[in-house]
């Protein structure tokens, strides 16, 4: 199978660096943001900014995706 | 009328509208297998969030992550960091996972080791591992369902009659709707939980407190530490956060339901921007813990973390209200419940008995065993649900620890050419045998890290270092020695 391509790999790092390996640097309840403890704000921003570091990936994938179609005209 | 009437008469009126849905929808299709379990392979974008949804939030979602919030605090947030990776996850995976599916056929997690790696024995071990931790994820559901008409009846119906009226449902459910029949389902028990979810979650804190500001004000000043990591535990750190996260990010697309449901798709592109989209759908998991947290100061001291939920919307609210918020929890639990049996069900007739038994058997008779053993199945998971007493995360790690094993067989052998049958193996073996070993042994966490991260980071390192040592047979997709290929359905792929 294709290997995804570099950028969309590095671009899939970017979450997991701000919400998993970074924990220590944000677990606090202080300073709360709209009500909310830092540490749940935090995650919850990631939610939002997720989807969007993988737009990013889905650009750069679909272009060189082999999706379907191609394959599928063996017979013709 | 008494209340928990009102309420048990309200969730059986969503169960059964649930169930009418899931019948109709698959109504006009005919039920083979590959209708059955993967859906004709023809589910769009909204279909496949449909399934996906469905089966990921669960009674987990529901129950489960307001428990621990009620109970841990702090740690269990890391359920909401896993949520986005987990889809950053599939972004990768599932497209190529998809085209492999359709390219050879495939139905099952099973087949697809069986196509990758040219061994029977190896789909047979990965059919043994997906229904194993299958059991104690459909204990979860049933346990769900129980704990819901137990406080819906206010004491009425005890834990263990409502499970079996709950095990009893979710078989006939499953029985007659197929994966089509799930996906429709789902959109009735979504829109309920969405309402439910975002209803509860911002009213119960604005009835005790005043506010979601306010609540977090208060207690962070009764409970300093609650809301941090380690919370209320004494272990669970973060060290223990990122391998949990890593663990469940890498291992859930690895459970077998949610592997197959990418065999439902029509594109691969559809699961491309599913993975895009899914993280914004986390948005109610946020409000399961505000719950939670609103309940750990206005309902001090409750023996199940489990039951915070649905305690405090009885303390709250009327009871015709109880009975939605019942009636959404006993939908969700049932779609999920549907969906792992109907996979872990083909699983086990699919590639564990008929290789075993009866090499011969024809796709109408593995659909027609696989119904049979949906009910052992459900059997299994309602024995443990009546003995056993874990919480919901608990039972949920469990799963995990076993099932992420399969990771280093699917992504090595999607993107790598040189691993091989026997390394993928022997690390599935490492990989389980170090999981059970630490979890039986009390060692989970061990030494701060979740035991079954410890136990994936080995078999990584087993299967790479047995792949160097023992010969290439096998190269990639396709490339399988007919002589070993995988006995499959119809044509049997094209192997070119």
């Amino acid at each position: 199978m294709k290997r995804p391509s570099l950028g969309a790999i590095l671009l899939g790092l970017i979450p997991f660096a701000a919400t998993c390996f970074s924990v220590s640097l944000w677990d606090r309840v202080d300073p709360m943001v709209l009500g909310l403890p830092f540490n749940f704000f935090w995650l919850i921003a990631w939610l939002v900014l997720t989807p969007l570091c993988m737009w990013g990936a889905y650009r750069l994938e679909v272009p060189r995706a082999s999706d379907g179609r191609r394959e599928e005209g063996g017979p013709q | 009328m008494s209340p928990s009437i009102v309420a048990l008469a309200i969730i059986s009126t969503i169960v059964a509208i649930g169930s009418l849905v899931g019948f109709v929808a698959r109504f006009h299709h005919k039920m083979d297998l590959e209708q059955w379990t993967v859906g004709g392979r023809g589910f769009g974008l909204v279909l496949v969030w449909l399934l996906m949804a469905g089966e990921i939030y669960t009674t987990f979602t529901f129950l489960g992550a307001s428990g621990w919030a009620y109970s841990r605090g702090g740690p269990v947030l890391y359920i909401l960091g896993y949520l986005p990776l987990m889809y950053v996850v599939s972004f990768y995976i599932l497209p190529p996972i998809w085209e492999a599916g359709r390219r050879h056929r495939l139905q099952t997690q099973a087949d697809f080791f069986h196509m990758r790696y040219g061994s029977p024995f190896l789909a047979g071990c990965v059919a043994f591992v997906g229904v194993a931790c299958l059991i104690p994820y459909l204990q979860m559901q049933i346990t769900g369902l129980g704990l819901i008409v137990e406080v819906a009846s206010y004491g009425g119906i005890p834990r263990t009659p409502a499970m079996i009226i709950a095990f009893a449902l979710v078989g006939a459910f499953v029985f007659v709707s197929g994966v089509r029949g799930v996906a429709w389902a789902s959109i009735v028990k979504d829109l309920l939980l969405l309402f439910a979810a975002v209803f509860i979650g911002i009213a119960v804190p604005r009835i005790y407190y005043g506010g979601i500001g306010p609540m977090f004000a208060a207690l962070a000043h009764a409970r300093p530490g609650h809301l941090t990591m380690p919370g209320a535990t004494k272990d669970l750190g973060h060290a223990w956060y990122i391998s949990s996260v890593m663990l469940t990010s890498l291992g859930c697309y690895m459970w077998p339901q949610f592997f197959a449901a990418s065999f439902t798709a029509r594109s691969g592109k559809i699961l491309r921007r599913n993975a895009v989209l899914m993280p914004l759908y986390g948005i109610t998991m946020p409000l399961m813990f505000i719950v939670g947290f609103s309940a750990v100061l206005v309902l001090p001291g409750l023996s199940n973390g489990d039951l915070s939920l649905m305690t405090i919307v009885r303390k709250s609210f009327p009871a015709w209200f109880l009975g939605i918020v019942g009636g959404a929890g006993a939908l969700t639990a049932m779609v999920a419940a549907a969906i792992q049996l109907l996979t872990g069900a083909t699983l086990c007739v699919k590639n564990l008995c008929r290789p075993m038994l009866a090499p011969d058997m024809g796709d109408a008779q593995v659909a027609k065993f696989s119904k049979m053993m949906v009910l052992v199945l459900t059997s299994g998971a309602l024995l443990f649900a009546i003995y056993s007493s874990s919480s919901f995360v608990s039972l949920l790690l469990v799963g995990y620890a076993g099932i992420a094993q399969i990771f280093p067989g699917v992504v090595l052998g999607l993107f790598s050419k040189r691993v091989t049958t026997a390394g993928v193996l022997a690390g599935l073996v490492t990989g389980i045998f170090v999981a059970v070993f630490l979890m039986l042994t009390g060692r989970d966490p061990y030494r701060g890290l979740n035991a079954g991260f410890v136990a994936l980071c080995l078999n990584f390192a087993v299967t790479g270092v047995v792949s160097l040592l023992t010969p290439v047979r096998i190269a990639g997709f396709g490339e399988t020695p007919p002589s070993l290929a995988a006995p499959q359905s119809g044509n049997g792929g094209d192997l070119t």
